[in-house]
């Protein structure tokens, strides 16, 4: 298949450049303001946006412009690169992309917003990188065959050597680095058949495994710079409450204190080390202004959402007319959830490092959503683009909670920077109790499903309310926020009548998406709510789920799959039974069954869970298996 | 004065007897492979060991090691050590990799003391290593491997 990358409706246009001692760069351009980027790197230096980089001493450096916070991306989007260059796995590298919306935005958040989630890194990286590859190679090629005077055709690339077979030439792409810099990029590339694949599809070893087995990966937590402090923050109890006073004098007695300062979020002692810094903050004395903070509590917050749960909501999705069948029934099944809130706690607490001087605000951080943390520095401090610099490092586990809008905790950390005023750097620290009460959870939801049988004991009407805070919309907003829908109005069986409805609540307690987002709670709720239909039918859940998925092949297929494999209908020990559910989430078709036994005493073991996925295209298959076996 | 080594190496703090050895492994060694997680011996990311123990170094005052010997690791050696390391790299045990150092030190403790360990053993030995990504699968089949691996 070829390619066209001059394409200035989409693509931009492709950029290279030689650079002394740094060999090949290849870049892609996807918008208008690339012109800018570009005026400001040519001229013999080294590029910044480039997605591969390959140097004279044969390393292939890709670089990646997605967070990797466990999930494998940096290995995945090496490899999509990799594969259409030719590399030898061997000698592929990661690094992080700078922070730069028009060379590395995410194309799945409309290319403006450079940043990781939703399952769409992969996806949105795949024609870039195959592309990047591909000139890569071409003009490693193109190199080769002035070098040797032979034709371009009769040069083959394979691991990482550039050969010409009749001559017996051949050259590492190292040795020809600098050479395939000064070649005219071609204007199309031929992208491989996937049948000649030789990297994507197979289980190549992840490319941070090493130096996470031995201590030497850097996370936030590893930054020094020289000069630096760390910072913790005394946030108020109640979310929503400010400063109004505070008495420094206990906190800035203790040994290697060096600044107590209030900024917006709270007050923040800082210290030469974590200990000092903890130790101030232990004694540090806040009275809080609490006037206009949250005081509800989960048993009041409980009680009104169940009192809207049973009242009309906002139409997210209505197919048929569910409300006056069910008010028509005389037979209705009804199941009510509650869910909590849930901190993201990842491994590693939140955590930010802040340099502020005459020439701009540098951080260091795992960022999930860099060029929005970018743009809410550049308001914050009033500076331009291109004096926000930010380093991206390995995060600790997210789960969702790096990815804020808001920026929260690298505000933070540079508000308590500027505070403290100097060019010192600032790393902030988050403790574990500052991650638990902190805030930024899953939602707490109540749903509500009814649901009434035709007579062949198939769901004639079906109604799912959902209560609680919204995620990527305002409360008072028209619309449906899909954080806290999406699962319940994307259900996929086939019910003639369906009304899902939404009641978004007004709370003071911050949210934010938590791994997998709405489909965490809609999946459990529409899946369990499933297994009642089917149990007041007296059918069996799996053939129930069957034949109302007859529209929807990959979830059937999925079903099919894990039925399979899991033995359903195997006759299984007293007190042992299995439990089966099917889901598709961002475009990811996914069944379970799980083997359980609950002992006499009522306690429960899981004994086996069978899980079948279809994400498309696989290009790490054992790196799917991992976040798969992490998830169950 | 405190006195202890890290790693084979003399190491002396003369600060509150009270700070943690995590964070002074950390912060005045500057060996950064062990992770803060909790700061209260919950989660097992900052295990080290010490006298050949593992130990929690978050909720270890510095003056309890006074003369003993802690290894991080970055100086881990010895014949179960690269037993385990390699099982985790052809495992491909790692995810976010946060909690991993704390895992191997575990690791390495438990088959330093039991050989052959059985999936109750591991269960036991590594309970109080918390992995937010659940790579548990792996871990567990990278100590067997590994416990297979010191057989011969």
């Amino acid at each position: 298949m070829t390619t066209e990358l001059l394409n200035p409706s989409r693509r931009g246009f492709l950029q290279t450049a030689a650079v002394a001692g740094v060999g090949l760069v290849v870049g892609f351009h996807w918008s208008v303001k690339s012109t800018k980027a570009l005026a400001a790197t040519t001229g013999g230096q080294p590029l910044s946006m480039a997605f591969v980089r390959i140097a004279p001493n044969n390393t292939v450096t890709v670089i990646a412009k997605h967070l990797e916070m466990g999930q494998g991306i940096y290995t995945g989007l090496a490899t999509i690169l990799a594969e259409e260059l030719d590399a030898d796995w061997t000698q592929v590298k990661t690094e992080a992309a700078p922070a730069d919306s028009a060379l590395y935005g995410n194309h799945a958040f409309g290319g403006t917003v450079q940043g990781t989630g939703g399952s769409t890194a992969i996806s949105n990286s795949f024609d870039e990188l195959r592309q990047a590859g591909a000139t890569a190679k071409a003009m490693l090629v193109a190199a080769a065959a002035q070098r040797w005077s032979v034709p371009v055709a009769e040069i083959t690339v394979a691991k990482g050597v550039v050969t010409h077979a009749a001559s017996k030439r051949h050259s590492s792409f190292g040795d020809l680095a600098e050479e395939a810099a000064k070649q005219t990029p071609p204007k199309t590339v031929t992208l491989k058949d996937p049948k000649d694949y030789t990297l994507i599809g197979t289980r190549l070893s992840r490319v941070d495994t090493a130096d996470k087995t031995n201590g030497k990966a850097i996370f936030t937590i590893d930054i020094k710079q020289p000069g630096q402090l760390t910072a913790l923050l005394k946030r108020p109890d109640r979310f929503g409450g400010k400063v109004k006073s505070f008495d420094a004098t206990a906190a800035e007695a203790i040994p290697g204190v060096r600044h107590v300062v209030a900024v917006p979020q709270g007050v923040a002692v800082v210290a030469d080390n974590f200990w000092a810094a903890k130790k101030g903050r232990d004694v540090l004395n806040v009275t809080w202004d609490d006037s206009t903070a949250e005081k509800r509590g989960t048993a009041e917050l409980l009680k009104e959402y169940t009192a809207l749960a049973n009242t009309q909501g906002f139409p997210a999705r209505t197919d048929g007319d569910a409300i006056a069948a069910l008010s028509k029934s005389k037979n209705i099944i009804e199941r009510s959830f509650e869910f909590p809130y849930l901190a993201h706690a990842p491994m590693e607490p939140m955590d930010c490092v802040v340099q502020i001087t005459k020439s701009g605000c540098e951080i260091w951080t795992g960022d999930q959503f860099q060029t929005a943390d970018q743009g809410n520095i550049m308001r914050l401090l009033g500076l331009p683009q291109d004096q926000v610099k930010i380093n991206t490092l390995y995060a600790g586990g997210s789960f969702g909670r790096r990815a804020n809008m808001n920026s929260d905790f690298i505000m933070e950390a540079v508000e308590i920077t500027r505070a403290v005023g100097g060019e010192q750097p600032v790393k902030l620290m988050w403790t574990r109790e500052d991650d638990i009460k902190g805030g930024y959870y899953r939602p707490m939801y109540v749903h509500k499903l009814s649901a009434t049988l035709d007579k062949n004991g198939m769901p004639a009407a079906w109604r799912h309310r959902v209560v609680g805070q919204p995620i990527m919309i305002k409360p008072t907003d028209k619309g449906v926020d899909r954080g806290m829908m999406e699962g319940s109005t994307s259900l996929a069986y086939d019910i003639p009548n369906l009304a899902v409805e939404q009641h978004m609540t007004t709370v003071g307690v911050p949210v934010l998406w938590w791994r997998s987002v709405g489909h965490t709670h809609n999946a459990y709720s529409t899946e369990v709510f499933m297994d009642d239909l089917a149990a007041a039918a007296g059918r069996d859940p799996v053939d129930y789920r069957r034949a109302l998925l007859q529209k929807q092949p990959r979830l059937l297929a999925v079903l099919n799959l894990v039925a399979e494999k899991a033995e359903w209908g195997k006759p299984l020990p007293k007190g042992r039974g299995r439990g089966v559910a099917v889901h598709e989430a961002f475009k990811s078709f996914a069944a379970q069954v799980a083997e359980v036994t609950v002992a006499e005493d009522g306690s429960v073991t899981v004994d086996r869970v069978v899980c079948v996925i279809d994400c498309g295209l696989p290009i790490n298959p054992d790196v799917i298996k991992a976040q798969v076996e992490g998830s169950v | 004065m405190i006195s202890f080594t890290v790693n084979g190496q003399d190491h002396r703090f003369e600060g509150d007897g009270d700070t943690p050895l995590l964070w002074v492994i950390r912060d005045s060694v500057g060996l950064t492979g062990t992770k803060f997680g909790c700061g209260a011996a919950l989660c097992g990311a900052c295990t080290v060991h010490v006298d050949g123990q593992p130990t929690r170094a978050c909720v270890t005052p510095i003056e309890s090691i006074e003369g003993q010997t802690v290894t991080t690791i970055e100086g881990v050696a010895g014949p179960v050590a690269t037993a385990v390391q390699k099982a985790w790299n052809d495992l491909e045990v790692v995810q976010c990799g946060y909690c991993q150092s704390g895992q191997i030190m575990s690791a390495i403790a438990l088959l330093s003391e039991t050989p052959k360990p059985n999936d109750e053993d591991i269960n036991a030995g590594m309970s109080g290593n918390i992995c937010r990504c659940a790579t548990y699968v792996r871990i567990r089949a990278a100590i067997h491997r590994a416990s297979e691996t010191l057989e011969g």
